[in-house]
C-alpha cells in the first residue's frame, strides 16, 4: 500500500503539499473576516456594523483571492489537482469533517433557530449575526435584514469569490471560465440583487429568485404565493406566468438544444455553489454502481412527492364551482392526469424500446402518481388532503426536502459526500432535465475514438459521481441524466478523449465492442453481431 | 469446460478475458503476481501526485470478477511445463490450462550502470515501483533531488510526479533534444523549453556514468559521462524504455527472441499457447510498426483479436490506422498515422509544421512529396478527431483536403479559440514559396 494515503487525518500534515508563507498569510486575513462574522454571531457588541461588515466581507474576499492567485497564478497554466487526495480538507480527513460539522450546524440554526443568529421577533431589533447585515439590507432594499438575507448575502459571496479562484484555476480552459461567470452573474443579479429591487418597487410581491424554476422552486405555487403575485397586478401576473412558461416552454426548448447543462452548471444558484465553493469536494462522490442504483431511486421518489404535493397544493385553495373561476379542482386534476398521460404514452410509444427493464419501473412511478392523485381527489375534503392536513403535507416537504435535504445535507455535507448530493440523489428539477436529457436532446459527451487509458481522472473528478470511464474506455458516448455538463471531465482527461458535444440526436447513444483502431473487419465483425 | 489461463492482468489480458467472457463460458483465470486485481497502469503517476487514490485507477469494481466468472490468482509463474500444460508457481502449487495466453508486459530497461540497483534506482512500471517510490521520495526533505535518466514519455511523467511535491528534477536526456527519435525537430525543441519553463533541470546529450552509493545500499549521487560532474541526489528513476518481461520462460520450450515470438495469429511455437501485449514479438513487423509494440492501445487490440480465435473465429492480428497519445506536463499530444522524426523518416516523406506564438501548440502534418497523399500528423496542444482522421487515412485524402477541412477534425472544448485559418494561411503561404 501506499503509506502516503493515510496521512489524511494528520493535522500537521507532514507532506509536502504545504502552503506557502503568502497563502498562510492570506489565510489569516480570510479567518480574520470570519471572526468578525462568529463574533457577531455570538453577540459580542461591535460599535459600527457598518463598518465591521464591510470589514468581514472585504477581508473574507480578499484572503480568498490572494489565496487563489497564489495557488495558481505561480505556476504555469494547466490542470491543477496536485495533492487534492493528500489535503486533509479535500479527502474527508479532519479538517474535512470539522468544516463538515460547521456547515452542517450552520444549516441547522439557520433553517429551525434563527433567533440564534440574532433575527428579532415582533419588531424588536435584530442583533447578532443578523443584526452585523442590517446596514446592507438597509442600502439595498430600505429594511433590515432577515437569517435569508444574510445566508443569501454569504452564499453570493462565496460564489463570487470561490468563483474567481475557480477562473484562475482552468485559467486555459474557456468553456470553464464562461461558464463561471455565469454562475456568478446569475447568482449576483438574478438570486440576490433583481429580488431586493423588486421590493423596493413593489413590497408586497413574495420574494422570486426568476432562474429558480419550479420544482426546485417548490412553493412557487403555493397558495400564498400564487395569492400574492395575483394581488399585485400586471407585474405580478406576468411573474407568475414567466414561472409556468419556464417550467413548461423555456425549460423543455434549452435542455433540448444543449442538455440540462444550461441550467444545472449555467443558472442555478445549487449548482453554482457546487462548481465554486464546492469544486475543492467535487472528487468525494462515490462512483459504486450501488451509489448509482440509490441515486435513481431517491430522486425519482423526490420528484414523484413533489408533484403530487405540488398538485395538492394547487388542488387545495381551487374551488367546486366553475361559476367562481374556471380552473376547478375537477378541470385541474383532470388536466394534471392527461398531462402526464400524454408524456408517459410519448416516452412510452418512442423510447420504450430502448429503456428496457427502465420501462416498467417508468409505468411504476406513473401508475403511483396518478393513483397517488385520484386518491387525493376523492378521499379530500375542504381541509384535508390525503386525510391529513393540507397544510401539514407541504410543510413536511418543505421540511424534509426543501431544508434537511438540499440544505443540511446537500451543502453541510460537501466535504463528505461532494459537492453534488442535493443535485444528485434529492433535486426534482434535476431529476426532470435529466430524463429529457436521456430521452430526448442533442447533447452528449463524445468519446474520441480509441484514445482513452481508463486512467479515470474523468470519474474521479466527476461530481455526480458518474462512472466516466466505464463508457470512455468502451469508445461510447457518455449519455446520462445526471450529467451537469460541468466539463470537468474533459478538461483533466490527459489524452483529450472527452469533449461536450450538441450534435444530431441520431447515432447519440453508441454501445461498442470493439475501439477505433482495429483492423475494420474485426470492428464490423463484433459491431455488427 | 476448456480452461483459459491467462498470466498478467493487465490491459492485454483483462481484454482478452472479457471479450472471451462475452463470447463463451469458457473456464477463465488470470494470474498475477503484482495486484489483487487490475488497475490501470498509466495512472500510477496520478496516485504519486495526489490527483486519485490507487482505488480510482482500478476500472472495474472489486465485484465485477466474481459476477463475470474470471477467476483471480494471486501468484508468480516460475516456469511454464508446456508438456503437461502446467504452469508452476513460486509458491510451490500449480495450476493446468487447456489455452495460455502469455500477456506479462514489460519491465524497465537497465544498461549495466555501475549501481543501477541500488534502493532508489528504479523505473516506474509496476504497482511496487510507484511503493518504493512513496518510500524513497516522499518529499523534498526525504529526497533531495531526483535524476531521471532517459528521455522518453516514462521519463517525463517522472519528471511531472517529482515537480508536484517540488522536489528538484535533473532529466539525463541522451539525445540532441527530448524524444526526437520519434518527435520531428520543431516539436521536440517546444517540448525542451515547456520542460525547463517547468524549472526541471533538462541536460540534453547527456549520458549516465554511474550511480554511487552512501554505503547502506542507497544512493549517494551520480556522475555525469561527458562532464565527470558529480550531482547529490536520493533517487535515480531509470527511464530508458522498456523490454518484455519474459525471463521466466528462458527454460520453456517457447521461442522468445527479445519478446515471446508469435505469427499474425498471436500464436507461439507451442500449440495452445499465444502471446499479446508488450511482451509479444512479431516474427515481422507489421507496416510501420515495430515487432514489439508497448503501447496501451495495442495491448488492448491484441486481446480483443485474440478473443475472438479463441471462440472459434480465427483472426489475424490487424491493427488498423496507427495512433497514439500522450502528455508532456501541460501539453497534450496525439498523433494518428504515421510522422517520422529524423531518424528512419522515409525519403519520401515531408513535413508542414505550424507552431503557435504562445510556444505550446503546434501541429506538423506528414505527407508523400511526390503524390501529397496524407501520410498523418502530430498535435500538440490542440484536440483532434480520432475518428475524422481515421476515415481520412482510408479515404487516402491528399495533404491539401486535410489542411482545408482540418476544423472537421477539431476536438477542442467548446468556446476553445480556433487556428485553423492561421493554419492554412501559413500552409498556403509556405507550398506558395516552396
Amino acid at each position: 500500500m501506499s503509506n502516503k494515503l493515510n496521512h489524511s487525518m494528520s493535522l500537521a500534515s507532514p507532506d509536502a503539499f504545504h502552503i506557502s508563507t503568502k497563502q498562510k498569510f492570506a489565510l489569516g486575513i480570510g479567518l480574520v473576516g470570519l471572526l468578525i462574522l462568529a463574533l457577531a454571531l455570538f453577540n459580542v457588541n461591535l460599535p459600527n456594523t457598518a463598518l465591521f461588515l464591510t470589514l468581514a466581507i472585504g477581508l473574507i474576499s480578499v484572503g480568498i483571492v490572494v489565496y487563489s492567485r497564489e495557488a495558481y497564478l505561480t505556476k504555469l497554466e494547466g490542470i491543477k489537482n496536485d495533492g487534492t487526495w493528500f489535503k486533509s480538507i479535500s479527502s474527508r480527513g479532519f479538517w474535512g469533517w470539522a468544516l463538515g460539522i460547521i456547515l452542517t450546524s450552520f444549516y441547522i440554526v439557520l433553517y429551525f433557530y434563527p433567533q440564534y443568529l440574532g433575527l428579532a421577533k415582533d419588531g424588536a431589533p435584530n442583533t447578532g449575526l443578523v443584526g452585523l447585515f442590517d446596514p446592507l439590507s438597509n442600502l439595498l432594499s430600505g429594511r433590515n435584514a432577515s437569517q435569508w438575507f444574510v445566508y443569501g448575502s454569504l452564499y453570493t459571496i462565496a460564489i463570487l469569490a470561490f468563483g474567481y479562484k475557480f477562473i484562475l484555476k482552468y485559467r486555459h480552459n474557456r468553456y470553464q471560465q464562461i461558464r463561471t461567470m455565469s454562475v456568478m452573474f446569475f447568482q449576483l443579479g438574478f438570486a440576490f440583487l433583481i429580488p431586493e429591487f423588486m421590493y423596493v418597487m413593489n413590497n408586497d410581491l413574495p420574494y422570486y429568485d426568476l432562474k429558480s424554476v419550479w420544482p426546485l422552486n417548490y412553493y412557487l405555487f403555493d397558495e400564498w404565493s400564487v395569492k400574492g403575485f395575483l394581488s399585485n397586478g400586471n407585474l405580478g401576473l406576468a411573474l407568475i406566468i414567466f414561472g409556468i412558461v419556464s417550467t413548461f416552454l423555456i425549460t423543455p426548448i434549452l435542455t433540448y438544444k444543449y442538455g440540462k447543462r444550461w441550467y444545472c452548471s449555467w443558472v442555478c444558484g445549487c449548482g453554482g455553489l457546487a462548481e465554486t465553493a464546492g469544486d475543492s469536494f467535487r472528487q468525494l462522490s462515490s462512483k459504486k454502481l450501488s451509489a448509482w442504483k440509490l441515486e435513481r431511486w431517491l430522486i425519482h421518489t423526490v420528484l414523484v412527492f413533489s408533484v403530487v404535493m405540488t398538485t395538492a397544493m394547487v388542488y387545495s385553495y381551487l374551488g367546486k364551482d366553475s361559476n367562481n373561476f374556471w380552473l376547478t379542482r375537477d378541470v385541474f386534476i383532470t388536466s394534471v392526469i392527461v398531462f402526464l398521460t400524454i408524456i408517459f404514452a410519448a416516452v412510452m410509444y418512442f423510447r420504450g424500446k430502448e429503456l428496457g427493464k427502465d420501462a416498467k419501473a417508468g409505468a411504476i412511478g406513473y401508475a403511483v402518481v396518478i393513483a397517488l392523485l385520484l386518491f387525493m381527489h376523492f378521499t379530500s375534503t375542504t381541509e384535508q388532503l390525503f386525510f391529513v392536513k393540507g397544510t401539514a403535507l407541504r410543510s413536511t416537504y418543505g421540511i424534509y426536502i426543501g431544508s434537511i435535504f438540499s440544505g443540511v445535507i446537500g451543502t453541510g455535507f460537501y466535504p463528505i459526500l461532494g459537492s453534488r448530493s442535493w443535485c444528485r440523489f434529492g433535486c426534482p428539477m434535476a431529476a426532470i432535465l435529466g430524463f429529457q436529457q436521456r430521452m430526448f436532446s442533442k447533447f452528449r459527451i463524445t468519446t474520441n475514438g480509441g484514445q482513452c487509458i481508463s486512467c479515470g481522472n474523468c470519474s474521479n473528478s466527476c461530481e455526480m459521481g458518474i462512472d466516466v470511464r466505464a463508457y470512455a474506455q468502451k469508445g461510447e458516448n457518455i449519455v446520462r441524466s445526471s450529467c451537469v455538463g460541468c466539463g470537468v471531465c474533459s478538461a483533466v482527461c490527459p489524452r483529450g478523449v472527452l469533449k461536450l458535444e450538441n450534435d444530431s440526436m441520431e447515432g447519440r447513444i453508441n454501445p461498442t465492442e470493439v475501439l477505433l483502431g482495429n483492423d475494420v473487419d474485426l470492428m464490423d465483425f463484433v459491431n455488427k453481431k | 469446460m476448456e480452461h483459459i489461463v491467462i498470466i498478467g492482468n493487465g490491459i492485454s489480458g483483462v481484454t482478452l478475458a472479457r471479450h472471451v467472457r462475452k463470447l463463451s463460458d469458457k473456464k477463465i483465470t488470470i494470474v498475477s503476481a503484482e495486484t489483487d486485481y487490475f488497475f490501470s497502469r498509466t495512472a500510477l503517476m496520478y496516485v504519486y501526485m495526489g490527483h486519485m487514490k490507487f482505488e480510482h485507477t482500478q476500472p472495474y469494481e472489486n465485484w465485477f470478477w466474481k459476477k463475470n466468472r474470471i477467476e483471480l490468482k494471486k501468484g508468480y509463474v516460475n516456469s511454464i511445463d508446456t508438456d503437461n500444460k502446467t504452469l508452476l508457481f513460486a509458491e510451490g502449487d500449480t495450476l493446468v490450462y487447456d489455452k495460455l495466453i502469455i500477456a506479462t508486459g514489460s519491465k524497465p530497461n537497465k544498461f549495466g550502470w555501475p549501481g543501477q540497483d541500488l534502493n532508489g534506482a528504479q523505473g516506474l512500471y509496476s504497482k511496487q515501483d510507484l511503493d518504493s517510490m512513496e518510500q524513497i521520495a516522499p518529499d523534498n526533505k526525504a529526497c533531495k533531488r531526483a535524476v531521471i535518466v532517459g528521455g522518453g514519455l516514462i521519463g517525463i511523467e517522472m519528471a511531472e510526479m517529482f515537480n508536484s511535491r517540488n522536489i528538484p528534477v535533473t532529466f539525463l536526456v541522451r539525445e540532441s533534444s527530448f524524444w526526437n527519435g520519434v518527435l520531428p525537430e520543431g516539436e521536440s525543441q517546444m517540448i525542451n523549453r515547456h520542460i525547463k519553463n517547468h524549472h526541471i533541470d533538462l541536460r540534453l546529450s547527456t549520458n549516465l556514468k554511474e550511480i554511487k552509493s552512501d554505503g547502506n545500499g542507497n544512493i549517494k549521487s551520480i556522475i555525469i559521462e561527458e562532464t565527470g560532474e558529480e550531482l547529490e541526489c536520493n533517487f535515480v528513476g531509470l527511464t530508458a524504455g522498456v523490454s518484455p518481461n519474459v525471463s521466466f520462460l528462458k527454460d520453456s520450450k517457447i521461442e522468445i527472441n527479445r519478446g515471446i515470438l508469435v505469427n499474425r495469429y498471436l500464436e507461439t511455437n507451442v500449440k495452445d499457447v499465444y502471446a499479446i501485449g508488450d511482451c509479444a514479438e512479431q516474427h515481422e513487423a507489421i507496416g510501420n510498426r515495430r515487432p514489439i509494440e508497448a503501447v496501451w492501445y495495442t495491448g488492448r487490440m491484441m486481446g480483443e483479436t485474440l478473443a475472438q480465435t479463441l471462440c472459434g473465429n480465427k483472426l489475424q492480428y490487424k491493427p488498423g490506422h496507427w495512433f497514439n497519445s500522450a502528455k508532456f506536463l501541460d501539453i497534450e499530444y496525439q498523433t494518428y498515422g504515421w510522422v517520422f522524426g529524423e531518424r528512419g523518416r522515409p525519403e519520401y516523406e515531408k513535413h508542414f509544421h505550424w507552431k503557435h506564438e504562445d510556444d505550446t501548440k503546434c501541429i506538423t502534418v506528414a505527407y508523400n512529396k511526390d503524390t501529397k497523399a496524407f501520410l498523418g500528423i502530430n498535435t500538440f496542444g490542440i484536440r483532434m478527431r480520432h475518428e475524422t482522421f481515421d476515415t481520412w487515412l482510408t479515404e487516402q485524402r491528399d495533404v491539401d483536403y486535410v489542411i482545408n477541412h482540418l476544423k472537421e477534425a477539431n476536438f477542442d472544448p467548446e468556446f476553445y479559440k480556433h487556428f485553423e485559418n492561421q493554419i492554412l494561411e501559413t500552409y498556403n503561404n509556405q507550398m506558395q514559396t516552396a
